[in-house]
């Protein structure tokens, strides 16, 4: 059921250029821009990131894609509730937790084509890894959990809703944590209330310890881990009662 | 009251009422700016330590950016309702009235102007709140509305301009992104003397959106900065004359067919 709702998706996925393009040059759009733009911060005092400012921003952009990817998915959810195939697949699904599981499958396939091109692109363009294979391991499976999470948080909203209407709550949520972690400087070198904000905001944690694993210098890596863990979840529970939202709806 | 200043009064209160009758396209013109100036306020506060920096505020600095954002998300408002109208009937059951098409388009651009001036007058106060100081004082302020009134025209009349040329609200739509490249290439976040990347410094010094947003910043930090206030006006005002002059064409291509 899973493979089958999996392929679908990705075959959707991949042979239409209006839903792959998008995925895959916004995330390389904001790795231009940031880490092209704003390099200078590097010299701001106290930033002391050593593997440099386009190492610093390729975790943040990975982790944003691994998000973003799963929302992207979402959206292909709520399109399949509009166009009653969702409810064809629910009345033919021996299992219909395999529904939400094929999604996330979907999402992990949609991720990685994404983080291949976008780790290409920063290899090419000189960053510095300084961590091991291990560390790399760890970052991306870091990624890996953060995309699980944030489409079974789509696919809850999507299942509730069951109409692309509901694409701006799946996505803005999801805009909003991500833009409250350390996005262009450490915790550290944040200011204000943003730094309260960050201090608190569970990818702070993943966003930092992706960061320590890229340079070598692995931080806080059990407490990201917890964190991410505990968002999957968290959200697996919620998108299985969206499921059973949907089921009642009929 | 002639007529034709009747039908673009008309016309005019049409594009307003119909702007706040859909919540998502008052809010998200003053909520997403606002987000992002409090993210990146937050986040590169830390960049007035660089040595050239011209402010130590960077909400100041930053101020800027919700005035240009504020006028794509007029781009896609204007181009998606008229582009509405196309797909619903409405230009075509113009066509049979005596009410003449370039009313149509001076009405709607209206509501523009009036919905980029509230947006001005919110973007100024939550600054004013936040503690910015505008260098070019009471006169600056209302040169800020002047300039914040030409761009929403300016980028309104591109958004009509599309939508009477492609008549699809997703045509329209998708024209975003596009826009939203040109923001970010841009001196948005740093100033382009501190921009270290030279393609990027190269980039952003071709990108008129570099000078609208200067213009900008000069009112709130310099004062009154000549140069970059020319760039400013001058470049919108070449943008605005142009996309009315091409959506006016447009608009006649688009009646005639109908």
């Amino acid at each position: 059921m899973a493979q089958g709702v999996a392929w679908r998706t990705l075959h959707n996925v991949l042979t239409n250029p209006s839903l792959l393009i998008p995925s895959l040059v916004f995330p390389l759009f904001f790795f231009t821009a940031f880490a092209g733009g704003l390099s200078n911060i590097r010299n701001v005092p106290g930033f002391d990131f050593p593997s440099g400012y386009t190492a610093f921003q390729f975790v943040f952009v990975l982790l944003q894609s691994a998000a973003f990817g799963g929302v992207f998915t979402g959206f292909g959810i709520a399109r399949d509730f509009e166009s009653g195939f969702a409810r064809r697949l629910l009345l033919a699904a021996p299992n219909r937790v395999g529904i939400v599981g094929g999604y996330a499958l979907a999402a992990l396939g949609r991720w990685l084509i994404t983080a291949t091109v976008l780790t290409t692109v920063a290899l090419l363009v000189g960053m510095n890894v300084g961590g091991s294979g291990v560390d790399l391991v760890g970052l991306y499976t870091l990624a890996l959990l953060l995309n699980l999470a944030a489409v079974l948080w789509s696919a809850g909203v999507a299942m509730r809703f069951r109409t692309m209407q509901a694409g701006p709550v799946m996505q803005f949520p999801v805009f909003v944590v991500l833009f409250f972690a350390p996005v262009y400087v450490p915790l550290a070198l944040l200011q204000g209330w943003v730094h309260g904000v960050a201090t608190y905001n569970p990818l702070t944690r993943i966003v930092e310890a992706g960061r320590g694993l890229l340079s070598g210098d692995p931080t806080e890596v059990g407490l990201a881990y917890a964190t991410g863990l505990a968002l999957v979840v968290l959200f697996s529970l919620w998108a299985l009662r969206g499921l059973r939202s949907a089921e009642r709806a009929g | 009251m002639s007529a034709f200043a009747d039908q673009v009064y008309v016309l005019g209160r049409r594009s307003v009422v119909r702007t706040v009758r859909q919540p998502a396209n008052v809010v998200a013109p003053l909520l997403f700016p606002m987000l992002l100036l409090a993210v990146n306020s937050g986040g590169l506060k830390a960049e007035t330590n660089l040595p050239g920096f011209p402010t130590n505020s960077f909400v100041a600095f930053a101020l800027a950016v919700p005035f240009i954002q504020g006028a794509l998300f007029a781009t896609m408002n204007t181009g998606t309702d008229l582009a509405r109208d196309i797909q619903t009937g409405f230009l075509n059951r113009l066509t049979l009235t005596p009410m003449r098409g370039i009313a149509l388009l001076c009405g709607q651009l209206g509501g523009v102007v009036v919905l980029s001036l509230v947006q001005a007058a919110v973007y100024l106060g939550v600054g004013l709140i936040t503690g910015v100081r505008i260098a070019s004082g009471p006169a600056g302020v209302l040169t800020l509305f002047a300039f914040a009134a030409l761009v929403g025209l300016a980028f309104g009349a591109l958004g009509a301009f599309a939508a009477l040329r492609t008549g699809s609200g997703e045509a329209v739509q998708s024209l975003f992104p596009a826009f939203f490249v040109f923001l970010f290439i841009s001196s948005m976040n740093i100033p382009r003397n501190l921009i270290e990347v030279t393609w990027f410094r190269d980039a952003a010094t071709a990108n008129p959106v570099s000078y609208l947003l200067e213009c900008v910043r000069s009112l709130i930090i310099t004062g009154w900065d000549g140069e970059a206030l020319a760039l400013g006006f001058g470049i919108a005002s070449v943008v605005a004359i142009v996309a009315l002059v091409a959506s006016s064409w447009a608009l006649r291509v688009r009646m005639a067919r109908s």
